[in-house]
C-alpha cells in the first residue's frame, strides 16, 4: 500500500463538520442495524417464532377438540391466549439472550454504547426492536390460526384495541427480557430462562380464562401476579367477549403499569451493566 | 469555530484534560485511581505505561464515558465526559482490548453502520470505508465476517472502524497485546500515520518498547497514582541512579591474568558499586558487568587502566544506558510484568 493512499484515506479532524445529528437519528440508525440483521434471516426468525404456538394451537385447539377431550369452542379461549403468549414470549426471548451474549461473550453492544446517544436509549432501542419482533410473531398467529382452526374469534369493532394490546404485550415481554438479560449472570442464564419461562407460560392465563378459576383459588392468585394474564385476558375480552374475562380497562391499566415498572427496573440493570 | 456539536473539536486547546481523577469501585478496599491529573496536547501520541491493574484501563474507561469517576474532572477535546457523555462520544474513538466487532455484519458493514451511528452522511461513509479498508489492508476481504480473521486483522478493523467518524482523540487500550511481531509493526506504523494526520492518540501499554517508540510523552502509572510524566528520553535522562558498563576482558599475551585480582582492582575505583560476571564469550576472555554511579562513559578509561594493571586487556566495552524499564523499576521498586 502506498503512502499516498493512506494520505487520501485518513480522516482528519479538520474535515468539514458533520451535519447536525441528534440522539434520535442515532437511535434510528441502531434500530436500522437490528432490522437489517433480522431482515437477512427472516425465514429463520419466522420458523423460530411460529413453531411453538403452532404446535400448541394444533394439539390443544384441533387434536384435543376433535378427540372430544376439549369442548368445542375451546379455541375461543385458546386463540387469544396464544396470541398473547407469542407476543410476550418472543419479546422476552428477543431481549434476554441477545443482551446476555452482547454484554459478556461478544461485547458487541460496546459500539452502540459508544455511539452519541444516552446509554438508556440503547436499552430502549433493545426493547423497541424486541417488541417489533414480538408483534410480527403475534401477527403471524392469525393466518396460522385460520389455517389450523378454520376460523378464529374476531370482532371487527375491536381490531385497533387488539393491536394496541398486542403491542403492549410485546413491550411487556421485552421489558421482562431486559431485566433477565441484565440482572442474571451469564453463566446462570439458561437456568434462569427455564425457571422463568415455564411458570410464565403456564400461569399467564393463555390456556384458560382467569375468572373461571374460582374453584382453584391459589392458582387464580398466582395467575393474577403474572402480567401476561392481563394481556391474555385483555385479548380474550376483545376478540371473544362471550368467554368470561377480566374487564378490558383493568387489563390495559395493569399491563401499562407493569410495563412502566418492569422497564424502569430493566433500565437500572442495563445502565449498571453498561457503566462501571 | 462555532455552532453545532460537531465542531466543538476546534475549540479545544487540549485533547485530554484530567484533574484529580478518583475512582473507587464499590466494595474495593482502596482507590483504583487516587487523584490522577494530566493533560494531553492536540496531535500528540500519549502513552500510558503501567502494569496490569495500575489504573490505565480505568482511566481510559472514564475518558471514554464507560466508567463514572468517583471524583474529579475529565475532558476530551474540550467536552466534559461526565457532564456531557453524549457530546464526548462524538469526538472520541475507542479501540478496546477485546474484539467487540459486530459479528452479524461484514467488515465493511461494521465500518458503515458505525459511521451511521455517528451521523456520517451516506456518500461520505462509503468513501471513507473504501479508503480505510484499503489503508488497513482489508479491502480484498471486506465482505468477510469478523470471526474469520486473525487477531491482527481484527485489531486493524477496530482501528478502521474507530476512525470512521474522524474522532479528535483516539484511545487504544493495550493495542499490541497478543499480536505477532509483524502485526505489531503494522500497528506502530499506523499510529505514526495517524499522528502525522493530526489525530491525537492515547495509548495504554505495559510494553516498554511500544511506549518508547510510539509516544511523544509517557505517563507512568502504578497503584492508581501518576508517578512520572515526560518524553521517554527525558524520563530516562532524569534517572540519577546507576548506569552499567559491560566489559569483555582478555588475558594479555604474557598471560597470568587473574579474574579475582581484576575484580578487586575494578571494585576499588571510586564510583563503582558492584561487579557481576556475565556469560562467557567462549573465545578465551570473560565478561563483566560493572554498575557505576553517573555517566558510564567516564568509567571506561579508569576501568581499562585497572584491568591492564592486573594483567588483562579490555577488548570491548558497552555502555548500558537506562531505558524506560529502569525508570519504571526506579519509580516503583519492581519490574513490569
Amino acid at each position: 500500500m502506498s503512502a499516498a493512499t493512506g494520505e487520501e484515506a485518513r480522516p482528519s479532524p479538520a474535515l468539514e463538520p458533520l451535519p447536525h445529528w441528534g440522539p434520535v437519528q442515532t437511535f434510528v440508525a441502531i434500530l436500522r442495524r437490528d432490522l437489517f440483521v433480522t431482515g437477512r434471516e427472516f425465514p429463520v426468525f419466522l420458523a423460530q417464532v411460529i413453531l411453538q404456538p403452532l404446535f400448541l394451537l394444533f394439539v390443544f385447539g384441533k387434536v384435543l377438540t376433535e378427540l372430544g377431550y376439549a369442548r368445542p369452542g375451546y379455541e375461543q379461549v385458546l386463540f387469544p391466549g396464544l396470541v398473547a403468549l407469542a407476543a410476550v414470549l418472543t419479546g422476552l426471548q428477543s431481549t434476554a439472550l441477545p443482551l446476555v451474549i452482547e454484554f459478556s461473550y461478544s461485547n458487541e453492544i460496546e459500539d452502540r454504547l459508544l455511539a452519541p446517544l444516552p446509554i438508556g436509549a440503547v436499552a430502549v432501542e433493545k426493547v423497541v426492536f424486541a417488541a417489533m419482533r414480538a408483534c410480527v410473531a403475534a401477527a403471524v398467529m392469525f393466518p396460522v390460526g385460520i389455517w389450523i382452526l378454520g376460523s378464529i374469534p374476531w370482532q371487527r369493532s375491536t381490531g385497533l384495541a387488539v393491536a394496541a394490546m398486542t403491542i403492549l404485550g410485546s413491550l411487556l415481554g421485552a421489558s421482562m427480557g431486559l431485566i433477565l438479560g441484565t440482572f442474571v449472570p451469564p453463566n446462570r442464564i439458561s437456568v434462569a430462562l427455564t425457571l422463568v419461562l415455564t411458570p410464565l407460560i403456564f400461569t399467564g392465563s393463555s390456556q384458560y380464562p382467569w375468572p373461571s378459576l374460582g374453584n382453584l383459588r391459589w392458582f387464580q392468585v398466582i395467575s393474577a401476579l403474572n402480567p401476561m394474564t392481563y394481556v391474555s385476558e385483555g385479548l380474550r375480552g376483545l376478540m371473544a367477549p362471550s368467554v368470561p374475562h377480566i374487564q378490558t380497562w383493568i387489563c390495559f391499566v395493569v399491563a401499562i403499569g407493569s410495563l412502566v415498572v418492569l422497564t424502569a427496573v430493566g433500565m437500572v440493570g442495563f445502565i449498571r451493566r453498561a457503566l462501571g | 469555530m462555532s455552532g453545532g456539536p460537531g465542531d466543538r473539536i476546534g475549540d479545544a486547546a487540549l485533547a485530554v484534560e484530567v484533574a484529580d481523577l478518583v475512582k473507587r469501585y464499590p466494595k474495593a478496599p482502596s482507590d483504583s485511581l487516587a487523584g490522577v491529573s494530566f493533560q494531553v496536547r492536540r496531535g500528540e501520541v500519549f502513552g500510558f505505561l503501567g502494569p496490569n491493574g495500575a489504573g490505565k484501563t480505568t482511566t481510559i474507561g472514564i475518558l471514554t464515558t464507560r466508567i463514572r469517576p468517583t471524583r474529579g474532572r475529565a475532558c476530551v477535546a474540550g467536552v466534559d465526559v461526565v457532564a456531557d457523555p453524549v457530546g464526548a462520544r462524538r469526538v472520541l474513538g475507542v479501540v478496546p482490548q477485546q474484539n467487540n466487532l459486530d459479528r452479524s455484519l461484514s467488515v465493511r458493514q461494521n465500518l458503515l453502520f458505525h459511521a451511521s451511528y455517528h451521523g456520517v452522511p451516506r456518500a461520505r461513509r462509503q468513501k471513507l470505508a473504501d479508503g480505510l479498508l484499503d489503508q488497513f489492508g482489508l479491502a480484498d476481504r471486506s465482505d468477510g465476517r469478523p470471526d474469520d480473521f486473525s487477531g491482527g486483522q481484527i485489531q486493524r478493523m477496530m482501528i478502521a472502524r474507530a476512525l470512521m467518524h474522524a474522532p479528535a482523540v483516539l484511545f487504544l487500550d493495550e493495542p499490541s497485546t497478543g499480536l505477532d511481531p509483524a502485526a505489531r509493526l503494522f500497528l506502530w506504523e499506523k499510529v505514526a500515520e495517524l499522528k502525522a494526520g493530526g489525530t491525537t492518540v492515547v495509548i495504554t501499554t505495559h510494553d516498554m518498547d511500544e511506549a518508547a517508540t510510539l509516544s511523544d510523552r509517557v505517563a507512568i502509572i502504578d497503584h492508581g497514582t501518576l508517578l512520572a510524566l515526560d518524553a521517554p528520553a527525558a524520563l530516562v535522562r532524569g534517572m540519577t541512579g546507576e548506569r552499567t558498563l559491560d566489559c569483555t576482558i582478555e588475558p594479555t599475551s604474557g598471560g597470568g591474568a587473574d579474574p579475582a585480582a581484576i575484580g578487586e582492582a575494578v571494585t576499588a575505583i571510586t564510583g563503582v558499586n558492584q561487579i557481576e560476571p556475565l556469560a562467557d564469550t567462549g573465545v578465551g576472555g570473560w565478561r563483566l558487568r560493572i554498575y557505576v554511579d553517573g555517566e558510564a562513559a567516564a568509567f571506561v578509561a579508569p576501568v581499562a587502566q585497572a584491568i591492564s594493571a592486573s594483567g588483562g586487556r579490555l577488548s570491548d566495552a558497552r555502555l548500558g544506558e537506562p531505558n524506560l524499564e529502569d525508570v519504571f523499576i526506579h519509580l516503583t521498586g519492581r519490574a513490569l510484568r
